[in-house]
């Protein structure tokens, strides 16, 4: 068993209104960001967790994420970044 | 009829819809605590309003795993009511007992105000004293209540009768302007397929007396009763 830091991105899915998303947009263009395009606003977890492998460690998260971490009707997620802890 | 009435951390309607179903209906009302494995009994459930666990992650994300809710899943499975209010619709949807979600207002405003609902079918068991096409005055109170689905689900919702209430403007007509959290076509409210399962987001169990404002809310306890019996 080794540990490992495994990050998750979760995001709004796409095509659905982020009103906190647009909220940051409108701002960043109010300070001259005038090349925004879309913010979306979402969390990003880091989460330590013993494996016998990385590839387990991912597994593991992603099952994470399909169970509770993320909400399949409304959020996209992606891992990150698996690294040994 | 016994109303099993869940507090979970943070929960803070609680005593209201134990108030309403005791008081003003003269039913029994048990407490249950999350941590429970047992309905004690319970003809209908509610799940109320509040901010159960922080609402840490989402709205109702943790909630769905309180013992309890085991419990609550199998006596929706039987057929048996389930009113999940505010923060109880959240966990509904989370739960899988309802389809949809909950999102964040799209004003991002936390709004606090008596609204206007439309009861779109009264030939459910938590409608049936209502009218069709009546307007409610009902409260409302949630930073999250922007009711979110697929257009498929949202059709086959409205196809199978299942859009319970929807937020209406004083003429009784949905107006964006009179939609408080966004939510798609001005839904307010929902049931289940099976039609054992009521998700709102206003408060029934606050507008239990005229004394705070409105006692809209009374028929859609009575409505369960009559449904049920007594």
């Amino acid at each position: 068993m080794s540990r490992y830091r495994v990050a998750v991105h979760i995001v709004p899915r796409r095509g659905l209104l982020d009103p906190q998303g647009k909220a940051v947009a409108d701002a960043l263009h109010s300070l001259g960001f005038a090349g925004v395009r879309d913010v979306r606003v979402g969390r990003h977890l880091v989460i330590d967790a013993d494996a016998p492998e990385a590839a387990s460690a991912e597994r593991v998260v992603r099952d994470m994420c399909a169970k509770l971490l993320a909400n399949p009707v409304t959020e996209d997620f992606e891992i990150a970044t698996v690294e040994q802890a | 009829m016994k109303f099993g009435v869940i507090t979970f951390p943070g929960s803070n309607s609680d005593e209201d819809a134990i108030l309403a179903v005791t008081d003003v209906l003269g039913q029994e009302a048990v407490r249950l605590w999350h941590k429970d494995h047992d309905l004690q009994g319970a003809d209908v459930v509610i799940l109320p309003g509040g901010f159960s666990y922080g609402d840490y992650l989402r709205a109702g994300a943790i909630a769905r795993f309180s013992p309890i809710m085991r419990e609550v899943i199998a006596h929706a499975d039987r057929g048996a009511p389930v009113i999940g209010i505010c923060n109880g619709f959240q966990i509904a949807c989370e739960a899988g007992l309802l389809p949809g979600a909950l999102l964040r207002n799209q004003s991002l405003q936390f709004v606090s105000e008596l609204c206007r609902v439309r009861v779109e079918s009264s030939d459910t068991r938590f409608t049936n004293q209502y009218e069709r096409g009546q307007i409610l005055r009902l409260p409302i109170a949630h930073g999250e209540g922007r009711f979110t689905a697929d257009e498929a689900t949202l059709d086959q919702l409205e196809q199978n009768g299942q859009v319970v209430f929807r937020y209406v403007n004083a003429a009784g007509e949905i107006d964006t302007a009179a939609d408080p959290n966004g939510s798609a076509r001005a839904i307010a409210g929902i049931v289940n397929e099976r039609g054992n399962v009521l998700g709102l987001m206003p408060h029934p169990e606050r507008a239990a007396e005229s004394i705070v404002g409105s006692a809209d809310g009374v028929a859609l306890f009575e409505s369960v009763l009559a449904r049920v019996g007594v």
